[in-house]
């Protein structure tokens, strides 16, 4: 009998273990101020709160975020909460609930979770939703993001200039908009130096798994390319280029310690001062819903510093390029521009609209591979 | 260097861990012990590994720690199914919750960071000079050696010595094991025991091996690709060496055929390795109304010394 009541204690108490190990976020549930962020009347400390898809230490897009969080917290001395590794499935619409009930303005910084950030924003009409790289808004529910593109024009650049078989690798995530357009930059970018650049394009399917990546990786490097780029979360494609002694360009964040031997360089993410500005509407009143798209110019999209490998030329010809994108001068998608299979898509003297760019679902002439149906 | 010889090489780059995970899972699961909780044991391994790294410890004490972290699990999920009898699914579904989120607590301060080592190389210049496999043979890491041998020696172990005996007698029919004077649980413990650790091992050499810093969740879910190669292998340690090269291979052959340019949906050959592992559990489900599948006849049992069956 003494037996059975000890393994009743124990399992019991290992249950309680699991269940506190397991839970993700303990969100309070006071009620929102009656006012509201989004009535217009302005807040003077509001509770702000971000959900993330990945955890913060992932070193790229997550990371970003966090870096962006932090920055905001210490320019406007408020704390800001976040939920950490969400899903992009009926859970974020769990998560996003909890904190409305207790939170003044939420960033969702995911594309997935577009239709439950707008639905659980007609539940909370007084708390602001701001959602990432989407395209659905509401009267508390705005968007922002930013033309990273120009800064993988840039990365290009670097890249046609520092290749010598003339062909490129590039690990895209998955065949959306957002890394179709990237890649057709990054090419457009190495093309506009050296018109003899390929760009070799596989598709790992995931945002994040080191292995997969690395595999990916491999396979390009097999192929020949001497400069690998990769749109992942990861730095793992990265590694593996610098042990085959080829070169390497990350994403989202500053992944050059990882690799400082084969580093070129990198289109980076700086969200902080973009959270500062809505914070600061917020606690003014001045807040409006809209789609927000930044870029180099307001500083939202950056390039990470050069690796130390990367020649003074090559620097300063990168330069030369942000500074005329800067002003307005040059755009990574002016025309002529043809696609893969040969068709002209833009012709000489125009160039794509921000609406053509996100909708993207076609390479420039230049890349191989294939975008499955 | 060969298209076959890279497919190889690659295929033994990705299929390393899941082997030595999935020769842990085996040890277990040959003494009638389920191990559901590789997934966990791996991610506690591979912390613990970038947790030591990161202190400038070296690569070696780094294994090693991520190796015991797997034990640890391991004596967990032995004190649960063995001592308490508690469901072994269940227990298994657990120790990978408890795992993944104890790594990801532990790992916060160092996730991100870059983790210092390598794994060394042995180099064997005689295999060089072989045609077409000898480079992919002639420069792989001390950990792939050790894996490929492992198994061959557990294979010998379990088929061909009184110990091996023992352990598939406690596995088959622990009643009959303990009326010959084996101590069950005492067995049932020293493996679940070492096969932890043997899964902690291929969390650790994942670090090193395929990802540059610690950050959770980076075993993507190959613990359980581990324990469908159990499955796949049909519990022989050296069936299980083709089985992890081959999930690994055709891992390794989705983006070469991509880079062929062919319309092939990549999602579909991801798929593949799946899709083989339920033909094989279909064929083993209609081999064993025949003979034998490979399957030790009280996996999932609890062996209770009062009850006859």
């Amino acid at each position: 009998m003494k037996q059975r009541g000890l393994i009743r204690w124990l399992s019991l108490l290992l249950g309680l273990v699991l269940i506190a190990g397991c839970s993700q976020a303990g969100v309070a549930t006071q009620s929102s101020s009656q006012a509201g962020a989004a009535s217009g009347q302005g807040i003077k400390k509001p509770r702000v709160a971000f959900v993330y898809l990945g955890p913060p230490g992932d070193g790229g897009w997550t990371y970003q975020h966090d870096q962006g969080r932090k920055y905001l917290e210490n320019q406007l001395g408020i704390k800001a909460d976040y939920v950490e590794n969400v899903p992009e499935s009926a859970d974020a619409e769990r998560v996003l609930t909890q904190l409305a009930q207790n939170h003044d303005i939420i960033f969702a910084t995911s594309f997935g979770y577009q239709d439950y950030v707008y639905d659980v924003a007609q539940k909370f009409p007084h708390v602001i939703f701001m959602h990432c790289a989407g395209y659905k808004t509401a009267p508390n529910m705005g968007t922002y993001f930013g033309r990273n593109y120009q800064a993988s024009y840039l990365a290009g650049v670097a890249a046609g200039k520092m290749t010598k078989k003339n062909l490129l690798g590039y690990v895209g995530a998955f065949p959306i908009p957002e890394v179709i357009y990237n890649i057709n930059a990054f090419t457009r970018g190495a093309q506009s130096v050296n018109p003899k650049v390929k760009v070799k394009v596989v598709w790992s399917n995931t945002w994040f798994d080191p292995a997969t990546e690395r595999q990916a990786a491999g396979s390009l490097l097999d192929q020949g390319v001497d400069v690998v780029a990769a749109y992942q979360d990861s730095p793992a494609s990265l590694q593996a280029a610098q042990e085959r002694g080829a070169y390497a360009i990350g994403n989202d964040s500053d992944m050059g310690r990882y690799v400082p031997d084969a580093y070129i360089t990198n289109p980076v993410w700086n969200w902080g001062p973009y959270y500062v500005k809505v914070v600061k509407e917020v606690m003014d009143g001045t807040w409006k819903s809209g789609q927000y798209l930044g870029g180099l110019k307001d500083g939202m999209v950056g390039l990470a510093p050069f690796g130390k490998n990367v020649p003074q030329d090559v620097q300063n010809l990168v330069e030369k390029d942000k500074e005329e994108i800067t002003a307005g001068k040059l755009d990574p998608f002016h025309g002529p521009i043809y696609d893969a299979s040969g068709e002209l898509r833009v012709p000489a003297g125009s160039k794509l609209t921000d609406q053509q760019i996100l909708s993207m679902n076609w390479f420039v002439q230049g890349v191989e591979g294939t975008i499955p149906k | 260097m060969g298209v076959m010889a890279q497919l190889l090489g690659a295929a033994i780059g990705e299929g390393t861990p899941l082997l030595l995970a999935a020769l842990g899972c085996l040890l277990s699961e040959r003494v009638g012990i389920i191990n559901l909780g590789a997934e966990g044991m791996m991610l506690m391994g591979a912390v613990s590994t970038a947790l030591v790294s990161a202190q400038g410890g070296d690569v070696w004490v780094a294994l090693v720690c991520g190796a015991a972290a797997g034990g640890v699990l391991g004596v967990l999920h032995a004190l649960t199914t063995v001592t308490l009898r508690a469901n072994q699914i269940v227990s298994g579904l657990a120790i990978t919750l408890f795992g993944t989120g104890l790594s990801a607590y532990l790992g916060k301060p160092i996730a991100g960071n870059p983790v210092p080592g390598a794994i060394p190389v042995l180099n064997l210049p005689l295999l060089d000079k072989i045609p077409w496999i000898g480079p992919v043979f002639a420069h792989l890491d001390v950990v792939v050696w050790f894996s490929v041998i492992l198994a061959v020696a557990l294979f010998l172990y379990i088929e061909r010595t009184s110990w091996g005996l023992n352990l598939r007698a406690v596995g088959d029919s622990p009643a009959t094991a303990d009326v010959m004077g084996i101590h069950v649980l005492r067995h049932r413990y020293a493996y679940v025991v070492l096969g932890g650790m043997l899964v902690g091992l291929s969390g650790a050499y994942l670090l090193f091996s395929t990802s540059p810093s610690w950050v959770e969740g980076m075993t993507a879910g190959r613990g359980w690709i581990a324990v469908a190669l159990v499955i796949f292998a049909r519990w022989n340690p050296v069936r299980a060496v083709f089985g992890a090269y081959l999930f690994g291979g055709l891992d390794a052959l989705g983006f070469r055929i991509q880079l062929m340019g062919t319309e092939t949906p990549s999602y579909f050959l991801k798929m593949l390795p799946y899709v083989l592992t339920v033909v094989v559990l279909m064929i083993l489900g209609l081999r064993s109304r025949r003979r034998y599948s490979g399957m030790p006849l009280s996996l999932g049992s609890a062996y209770v010394r009062e009850e006859r069956s």
